[in-house]
């Protein structure tokens, strides 16, 4: 793409990083979370391979990565809720854990629980893009 | 034409049931009795957050969500299975 598209995505795209990761972090407080967080950071790596040529972006962010991106995050989310049965609740219970009072234990899994949601959308909207119009 | 006239039976006593609904969005409405006043009130209290529709969705409702992700990784999945890892 011409030269404008590429200097000013170059600038844009790690503050569109950065501000995805601010929304997913900040969901506790703001509106926001992992869903929200996670379509930012997909659309900011999407305008990253979509202003440079075909396979740059592809050598950086291989599909071994992309699939490891998409899976850790459920697992995260998973192993979270299993969490709560070894430490005698149910599954997901956050309240169980032996992190200090019920209420600051579901602020640490809220925390976590979003990072892994964000990082699976996150995955899944790049590699939609990658395998159909990434270029090959 | 059976057809049509099994499909107009319903069509009516459908308007007739739909009659009987609660007014849309009126407070004394059944389904704000049940757990909602719990969640609004105990919110902060029991999740230590201030974002009431974070807190249901991922701490009172979080099987819920992890279904959602479920669903998405899945769709990634599919893809997966037709579109990746080239030959």
């Amino acid at each position: 793409m011409s030269v404008v598209i590429r200097t000013v995505s170059r600038v844009l795209v790690p503050f569109i990083l950065l501000f995805s990761l601010h929304i997913i972090t900040s969901g506790a407080s703001t509106p926001g979370g992992g869903f929200q967080g996670g379509v930012v950071f997909g659309a900011g790596l999407i305008l990253l391979a979509i202003s440079f040529e075909k396979g740059v972006v592809r050598k950086m962010i291989t599909e071994r990565k992309n699939v490891a991106l998409m899976s850790t995050g459920i697992l995260v989310y998973a192993l979270v809720g299993l969490f709560g049965i070894s430490s005698g609740g149910s599954f997901l219970e956050y309240g169980a854990l032996p992190l200090g009072s019920p209420a600051h234990a579901n602020q640490l899994m809220i925390e976590l629980v979003e990072i892994g949601v964000g990082a699976t959308v996150a995955g899944v909207m790049y590699y939609l893009y990658s395998t159909t119009a990434g270029g090959n | 034409m059976r057809n049509a006239i099994l499909a107009l039976l319903f069509f009516i006593s459908l308007l007739l049931v739909a009659d009987d609904f609660p007014r849309f969005g009126s407070p004394d409405a059944p389904s704000h009795h049940h757990v909602v006043p719990r969640y609004i009130e105990k919110s902060v209290e029991e999740t230590g957050t201030e974002n009431l529709v974070t807190s249901i969705l991922i701490s009172y409702r979080g099987y819920d969500t992890f279904g959602e992700v479920t669903v998405i990784f899945g769709a990634g999945i599919a893809v997966i299975l037709i579109l990746g890892t080239k030959r």
